[in-house]
């Protein structure tokens, strides 16, 4: 026995070698799932917590990838909105008594497409946005645009191949039909070149009691936007006696500062719109 | 800076390393994984015995394994280079280990040859160790040794290059 323990004391080094190398080999090959929920616990919360600092900073690395895939995903949910389709007209007597159609099939009006900015101004007179899709990827002249949060930002006037530019809302020709939320009277959206968070809402009937604060949406004449997309909140009313209409100052919520990237509407029944819109002004 | 000091945050810092950086980024092919986290066990100084190495070796092994979830894997792969550290460095230097107790193994301290040797031997063994604890749960023959080899080419490579790019001749100085 004392030559057994003796033995065991000289060669110490070499016995705590062996026992740690049995623990190990033990761990590993017993290894299953009711180990872990034994080990499990207090090793996880070592493990987890420096495991979610670092998450932390890989999420941060991957806000890119995140965001391209965000802004996908938004196009996807944003196309398939009730208010982008027309429904079947049943009215009409087909001459058959069953519809040949599914009435509750709609058509499609309005579709989004991403597009990421790539140029922005919003100091001079006449600014445009330039966005970096093109006629190849599908946009035509006179689609709209609109930011992220859902207010609008301008509507594309040229195009090409992999291209185009904007004109933003912040320009002295830009002319979008609205109304206030309110008792839904239209009206249309300018600006004055004065200040870039301000929009006038002009050729409102004085018959509206628009009050500060009141909502500014797209209005439904519009060919190219969808009816009640955001543009603004009133922040001033001008009265001008010796007109008919009422001027207001609307408190764009548009932030044209930091667009990084802005959808794309393509109104798929826009030709017919303005085809028949123009053919009335020829016929006068 | 004091020893124990110094040592326990080359112990945090090569573990994070590992766990951080080179377990994340992906392979550049199956036989690769980079290893560097035994690195402290290489550096440690001279005068540590064998049972200290070998306990350490243990620790550092384990907490590894516990973010990779492979309990005993790295544990007895790191246990066993602390355990053959200090035949391989008596080896290598026999008369001087006992003079320089608070030096580390470096080129500046070895030289090149001895030094390549020493911590070529222990990266073998620790993958040779590690690889055939992985075979013998799963692969076959050619993955073992395909593994091997270039799993202790890689890791020369990344220690060679933290042994240049730290340079650690001029803080014995």
């Amino acid at each position: 026995m004392k030559n057994i323990i003796g033995f065991i004391r000289q060669n110490f080094t070499f016995f705590s070698f062996l026992i740690l190398q049995i623990v190990s080999l033990v761990m590993l090959s017993s290894y299953s799932k009711s180990h872990e929920t034994f080990f499990g616990n207090w090793n996880n919360a070592v493990a987890g917590n420096v495991n979610s600092y670092y998450n932390a900073w890989a999420y941060f690395f991957d806000l890119k990838a995140t965001n391209a895939k965000l802004v996908a995903e938004n196009v996807a949910l944003r196309n398939e909105l009730a208010q982008n389709f027309v429904p079947y007209d049943t009215s009409v007597k087909s001459g058959t008594l069953i519809l040949r159609k599914d009435s509750l099939e709609k058509i499609r009006k309005f579709f989004y497409y991403p597009a990421k900015v790539v140029g922005n101004s919003f100091t001079l007179q006449k600014n445009y946005i330039t966005i970096e899709r093109g006629s190849l990827e599908g946009v035509k002249k006179d689609m709209a645009a609109i930011s992220p949060d859902g207010s609008i930002v301008g509507v594309v006037v040229e195009v090409n191949e992999h291209y185009s530019k904007i004109m933003s809302l912040l320009h002295r020709n830009s002319k979008v039909s609205a109304m206030l939320k309110r008792d839904r009277i239209a009206g249309s959206i300018e600006w004055d070149g004065m200040s870039p968070d301000i929009l006038l809402l002009k050729n409102i009937s004085k018959s509206a009691l628009p009050k500060i604060g009141d909502t500014v949406l797209t209005s439904p004449y519009s060919s190219s936007f969808p009816a009640q997309l955001m543009i603004g909140r009133v922040a001033s009313i001008v009265k001008d006696p010796s007109s008919n209409f009422l001027t207001l100052n609307i408190k764009s919520t548009t932030n044209f500062y930091n667009l990084e990237f802005v959808y794309l509407v393509e109104n798929k029944r826009m030709e017919a719109q303005s085809n028949i819109e123009q053919k009335e002004e020829g016929n006068e | 800076m004091n020893n124990i000091l110094k040592n326990s945050f080359r112990f945090i810092l090569f573990l994070l390393i590992q766990i951080i950086i080179l377990n994340e980024i992906p392979p550049i092919h199956q036989f690769i994984t980079p290893y560097l986290y035994f690195i402290f066990i290489l550096w440690l100084p001279f005068g540590n015995n064998r049972i200290t190495t070998t306990l350490l070796g243990f620790v550092l092994g384990y907490t590894l394994d516990i973010f990779t979830n492979t309990p005993g894997l790295h544990a007895a792969a790191a246990t066993l280079i602390g355990y053959l550290r200090p035949t391989i460095l008596n080896l290598l230097l026999a008369q001087e280990l006992s003079e320089e107790l608070t030096k580390e193994p470096s080129i500046g301290t070895m030289g090149w040859g001895p030094f390549t040797f020493y911590i070529f031997s222990l990266t073998f063994i620790h993958h040779f160790y590690l690889v055939l604890l992985e075979w013998l749960q799963f692969g076959n023959f050619s993955y073992f040794i395909g593994k091997v080899f270039f799993t202790t080419g890689m890791s020369m490579l990344l220690i060679l290059l933290v042994e240049l790019l730290l340079n650690r001749r001029k803080l014995k100085r």
